[in-house]
């Protein structure tokens, strides 16, 4: 409470306590991720009425988009260190698949569900996606622009394009916003700086003034959390109403007409080098680096 | 007015990298293809003197935007300096080589110009006046081919699928587009670029040769023991006397973040595959690795591979190296260096 005569360092308190007040309010992470086949899965091609799709597509099990999930473990790691954060997890897919993919993600973090029914395939355009999730976050109940910081991953591992984080970003009028984030530093006054991955292994420093911002996750520096049964049923309480009351969304390959879609033929002719000495290979391999 | 827009960035000494050179050749090479012209538009410092450096591309015309916003790379400014030279141009097509900085920017400039936008883009072709584009999908497992008919369309094309242009240099009299930015777009500071020590810098984009190495090298070897302090050395010796960039699986690196002992120089930014890069380098050479991941994907883009490994069940190499070593890498990977000198 500040008094009613100020004097500067009444004053700069007063500042310091807005300041702490700011990030005391806590921040709301908003995480756009979704399922991908799990990458052990063999992957074809088909084609189907609405463009291409993935042979027995609904069948193949799936995982949580790797990079979406590093920025999920990166958002529950930050929300534990800004007091009254909250961690919001907003994932098109089709319902059903999303409630088999809760099952295991609602052990890792705590996080509340906000989810769309749709293909999570890969050959949908980023633009619709963009806008499905963008519509989706400006209508969780108290959003809070001031507090917002959008997360998720670099690109996904079906689309691969890299693009519908900056897309969610300009429909939400953000404009700062980080690609390919190792690592961010909150400090107390609600400003944060950036690590962005960079060409040849370098990094990009940035500070921000504060949320909102968009941040596209690299691989950040967690690892993957242990299941915790109890994070999963605080988790559970939200995932059930949150699938049920999922609203359909139509995304589609948008403008793209796709030409070809194909696994190219890239099988070698693999020479099989065995039971000769390290010297023998040794000298190969270094006649073969120098040729 | 132009067909083609190229949009280009310079670095921190005001030139352009060989990324943007090769994106210039493949500008050439599509708008002689579909019988047009070509503009080329400049962001960053020293914009003006850089475009110089390629007045001789045959750019019907330049642009520039040179303000000291637009110095260093910054979301906010660059979406801004890009859509307005897409805006300016007034092209259809407009290309960019897909730099960490266009990447990050590129997909906003699009959606403020009212523009499609695809990225990644492999190979670019004409058939029957259509323009098609390659792309690969699920982290390169599908390649696809795609068109739009919507204009303006946005493509960012990947590094190393031209050879970088050369020509002459001359006057690029280029046409500075004036962008105004506020103090709302100016709320990121940039700090600079934080690189590794040089002697802790494994990731040479520009090595004949890509290391990758994988899980196996932490792992138990045939005395019953761990020799991790030895595959450092050897490792890091051989990039050293190779000149090699180094790659890791996914095992191998996770292993530093579960806070086992490992080696202290990898980090996740070595790794390769689905979750990590897709470098190009000419050669490849796999020790330790099993999996698809390091081998098909991680190799998607390496023309020679070779890969040593103890296991001769090892199915992921087979058919995707050209030969696989049956055999100790410790002890080859010793031998190699020694020979090496
Ligand atoms: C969502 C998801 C994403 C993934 N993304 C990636 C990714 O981007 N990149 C990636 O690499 N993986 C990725 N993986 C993991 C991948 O599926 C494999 O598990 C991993 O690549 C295997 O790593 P490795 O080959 O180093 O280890 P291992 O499978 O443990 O293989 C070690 C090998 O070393 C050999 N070896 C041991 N000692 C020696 C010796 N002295 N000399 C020669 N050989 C020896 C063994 O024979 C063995 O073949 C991902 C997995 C998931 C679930």
């Amino acid at each position: 409470m500040c008094s009613l005569a100020l004097v500067p360092a009444d004053y700069t308190q007063m500042k310091i306590n807005q300041m702490e007040n700011k990030t005391m309010e806590g921040l709301q992470i908003v995480v756009c991720g979704t399922l991908v086949p799990d990458p052990l899965q063999t992957l074809e091609p088909v084609t189907t009425p609405t463009g291409p799709g993935l042979k027995n597509e609904t069948m193949l099990p799936s995982v949580l988009d790797p990079w979406a999930a590093h920025s999920l473990y990166e958002a529950a790691n930050l929300a534990k260190k800004v007091p009254g954060s909250k961690v919001y997890l907003v994932s098109l897919g089709p319902k059903a698949k999303l409630q088999q993919l809760m099952m295991t993600v609602a052990q890792k973090v705590p996080f509340e569900l906000v989810a769309i029914d749709g293909t999570a395939g890969g050959f949908t355009d980023a633009m619709e996606v963009a806008k499905t999730l963008a519509t989706a976050i400006e209508a969780i109940p108290g959003l809070d622009k001031t507090r917002l910081l959008v997360f998720g991953g670099c690109a996904s591992a079906s689309r691969d394009a890299g693009v519908t984080m900056q897309l969610i970003g300009e429909q939400l009028g953000i404009t700062d916003q980080f690609v390919g984030v190792d690592e961010i530093s909150m400090s107390d006054d609600g400003s944060f700086s950036v690590l962005e991955r960079i060409e040849g292994g370098q990094y990009l420093a940035s500070t921000c003034a504060g949320a909102p911002a968009v941040l596209a996750w690299a691989t950040g520096s967690l690892p993957e959390p242990p299941n915790n049964p109890q994070v999963g049923m605080a988790n559970m309480r939200f995932v059930m109403p949150a699938l049920q009351k999922a609203q359909p969304a139509a995304v589609g390959v948008g403008g793209i007409n796709f030409e070809k879609s194909e696994v190219p033929a890239q099988k070698r002719a693999t020479r099989i080098v065995k039971d000769v000495s390290a010297d023998v290979i040794a000298a190969e391999i270094v006649e073969w680096i120098k040729g | 007015m132009a067909d083609i827009l190229l949009v280009l960035h310079t670095g921190s000494d005001g030139s352009f990298s060989k990324g943007a050179l090769e994106s210039i050749a493949t500008t050439v090479d599509l708008s002689s293809k579909l019988g047009g012209s070509f503009a080329v538009g400049v962001i960053g410092a020293g914009a003006g003197a850089a475009a110089d450096t390629i007045a001789g591309c045959g750019a019907e015309k330049f642009y520039v935007v040179e303000d000291e916003a637009v110095a260093a790379p910054r979301y906010s400014s660059d979406v801004k300096a890009a859509t307005a030279l897409i805006q300016k141009a007034g092209a259809q097509i407009v290309l960019a080589p897909g730099s960490s900085r266009f990447a990050r920017c590129m997909p906003g400039a699009a959606y403020r110009a009212g523009a499609q936008i695809d990225t990644h883009i492999v190979a670019l072709a004409v058939e029957a006046g259509v323009l098609k584009a390659q792309r690969w999908y699920y982290r390169q497992r599908i390649l696809t081919t795609l068109s739009r008919a919507a204009r303006p369309w946005v493509l960012l094309i990947e590094g190393g699928i031209q050879p970088a242009w050369q020509g002459a240099a001359g006057v690029a009299d280029a046409e500075s587009v004036a962008v105004e930015f506020t103090d709302a777009e100016l709320r990121t500071t940039i700090k600079g670029i934080e690189s590794p020590a040089t002697d802790a810098q494994t990731i040479r984009p520009d090595a004949a040769l890509l290391f990758v190495a994988g899980a196996g090298w932490t792992k138990k070897q045939a005395d019953g023991a761990y020799h991790i302090r030895d595959a450092s050395n050897l490792i890091q010796g051989f990039l050293k006397k190779a000149g090699a960039s180094l790659g890791s699986s996914k095992s191998l690196v996770d292993l530093q973040s579960d806070g086992q002992e490992t080696l202290s120089f990898m980090s996740h930014m070595n790794q390769v595959g689905q979750t990590g890069t897709t470098p190009r380098h000419a050669k490849g050479l796999s020790t330790c690795c099993h999996g698809e991941e390091p081998h098909a994907v991680g190799w998607r883009f390496i023309n020679e591979r070779r890969a040593i490994n103890m296991d001769a069940n090892c199915g992921w190499a087979q058919g995707k190296a050209d030969v696989v070593y049956i055999a100790n890498a410790f002890e080859v990977i010793a031998k190699v260096n020694e020979l090496l000198g």
